[in-house]
């Protein structure tokens, strides 16, 4: 009733979500579980860094390399996703770290979808 | 450009015109084609930065270049804490130098940035975060900085409104308390930098975004903008959440992740907290603005985000932690919330630096408590870039640390919260 009131009175612009409106990360698809909410998700960073197989064989440099310097994208970005609250199981996410959309979700061992980063 | 300076005779004398011949407070220049030093980000950081360049370095012609408007990211958007209790000499000896060039702050910069001495109490909650506090506040008494522990019944003598009743959740235990610490005017701390900046012949070019560095070999010969090139032997970056993006531009990799940190204002209210209380262990801090409204912080998201928001599952439990701590702020409401993007590096200290590229400094890292570092910050990064070597307070801060594994680990003293 309420909404129908103000939509009588108020322009369509302001009642009606728009396509201005931020898309937003409320939801995730979980590989295993389907669509559940983002509070049950913990986020593990960047996906895809390999541990070294031979790290006495590094430098310092490189060894600092592989533990700290991460991509950090403005943009389409691959990270680990564990969906704590639910099935405690791991996965890979693509998600624009700019509008926070989640592009595409794939399991761990796979390789990213077409478009990927 | 003749400015007139900040006093009582200057207001008065404009208040006879009706305040309608004030000067601005920083030009608006185009670009110059070469610059002797281009400072990357018009926040509070960078602003400092160019202003003691200015001020106490002959470095010559100076710009500072800002892709929005001056004090539009970080430093419009934190909860305005100033403090120096950290545990750690190095991060110690920064910030309390910080903390003393905030003292005289308003004065130096003919600029008043309130700031106010109000005090910062960090809650304890456990039996280990009182021996956290007893040490570190141990360890800041040893470096000169003012600290004291205090019982629960000292904290409710000097805030009356929180709950220290056995029966809370998180039953507050005691808390360090440093009395130099207190807040300031964000904006007029950015206002000011520029003004005086301005004053000492910095151009600051506002709506000009970097787009690229430009390296010949392993030195910097200059900076693609959106309003062109710009020439220059050296750039000073202090770009917050974009550094990685700017390094990027370098082809450097930083040890940096952006993540949104959200902060709230409510509704302006009588006098109720003339401190700041921040805890840990619950997850928030509030102080209350001259205005009246409370100044809540929260934490950032695990996950990096450039977007300048945050979840609201943060807010909420953010809320929920300031609620226990302050039952009578249940019906308080909320006018606005925001977020910003902080730069968070692994050992939650900065990185203050030299770099592998000749001529290119960065001055990141701050993560979630940059506020309180800006003029000691712009301090030793002026006197980094001029001098093409760290002063002692930022050597400790350099790049190299994640090499050497000479990490400066605050995650305790500073924790969460900032």
């Amino acid at each position: 009733m309420a909404r129908l009131l103000m939509s009588m009175v108020l322009p369509a612009s302001l009642t009606e979500p728009t396509s201005r409106d931020p898309p937003k990360m409320l939801t995730i698809d979980c590989p295993w579980c389907g669509s559940r909410d983002q509070s049950e998700f913990s986020c593990g960073g960047e996906a895809h860094i390999v541990r070294p197989a031979e790290p006495e064989t590094l430098s310092d440099a490189e060894w600092s390399d592989y533990l700290f310097n991460r991509k950090n994208i403005k943009g389409p970005h691959a990270e680990q996703w564990c969906h704590s609250g639910g099935c405690r199981r791991w996965f890979n996410v693509i998600r624009d770290t700019v509008s926070y959309r989640v592009i595409s979700v794939y399991r761990v061992g796979e390789r990213p979808p077409e478009g990927g980063p | 450009m003749k400015k007139s300076r900040y006093s009582i005779f200057s207001l008065a004398a404009n208040a006879v015109s009706a305040h309608r011949h004030w000067d601005v407070a920083w030009r608006s220049p185009p670009p110059a084609p070469e610059y002797d030093v281009v400072v990357v980000g018009g926040g509070g950081h960078g602003l400092a930065t160019a202003y003691y360049l200015a001020r106490e370095h002959d470095v010559g012609r100076i710009a500072v270049l800002e892709k929005g408007w001056i004090g539009g990211g970080n430093t419009g958007r934190n909860t305005t804490i100033v403090r120096s209790n950290y545990l750690w000499d190095e991060a110690a000896h920064l910030y309390e130098k910080s903390l003393q060039l905030w003292e005289g702050l308003s004065q130096e910069l003919n600029y008043n940035v309130m700031f106010s001495q109000r005090g910062v109490l960090n809650l304890g909650h456990t039996l280990q975060d009182m021996r956290d506090i007893v040490r570190r506040s141990s360890a800041n008494r040893l470096n000169g900085i003012d600290s004291e522990v205090l019982s629960p019944a000292d904290i409710k003598a000097l805030v009356p409104a929180i709950n220290i009743s056995a029966e809370a959740r998180y039953r507050v235990l005691g808390a360090s308390f440093q009395p130099r610490g207190g807040v300031a005017r964000h904006d007029a701390v950015a206002w000011g930098f520029a003004r005086a900046a301005d004053r000492h012949g910095v151009d600051i070019i506002e709506n000009c975004e970097v787009t690229g560095i430009r390296r010949e070999g392993d030195r910097v010969t200059g900076a693609d903008t959106s309003r062109g090139f710009i020439r220059t032997a050296k750039v000073a970056v202090v770009a917050a959440g974009h550094s990685s993006v700017i390094a990027d531009m370098a082809g450097l990799r930083m040890p940096l992740e952006s993540h949104p940190l959200q902060a709230l204002v409510s509704e302006p209210l009588k006098p109720v907290l003339d401190t700041v209380v921040m805890s840990n262990a619950v997850h928030g801090y509030v102080s209350q603005s001259d205005k009246g409204e409370l100044v809540i912080g929260a934490g950032i998201d695990a996950y990096n985000g450039y977007g300048q928001r945050g979840s609201f599952s943060i807010i909420e439990g953010n809320v929920a932690a300031i609620v226990e701590l302050f039952p009578v702020f249940s019906r308080v409401r909320m006018l606005r919330q925001w977020g910003g993007i902080v730069d968070v590096c692994p050992d939650a200290c900065p990185i203050i630096s030299k770099t592998p590229v000749k001529g290119l400094y960065f001055n990141c890292g701050w993560g979630t408590g940059g506020f309180k570092a800006t003029p000691g910050s712009g301090w030793v990064f002026a006197h980094t870039v001029a001098n093409d070597a760290p002063h002692p307070l930022n050597a400790p801060f350099a790049l190299e640390r994640f090499t050497s594994g000479a990490l400066i680990d605050e995650h305790g003293a500073a924790g969460v919260a900032h």
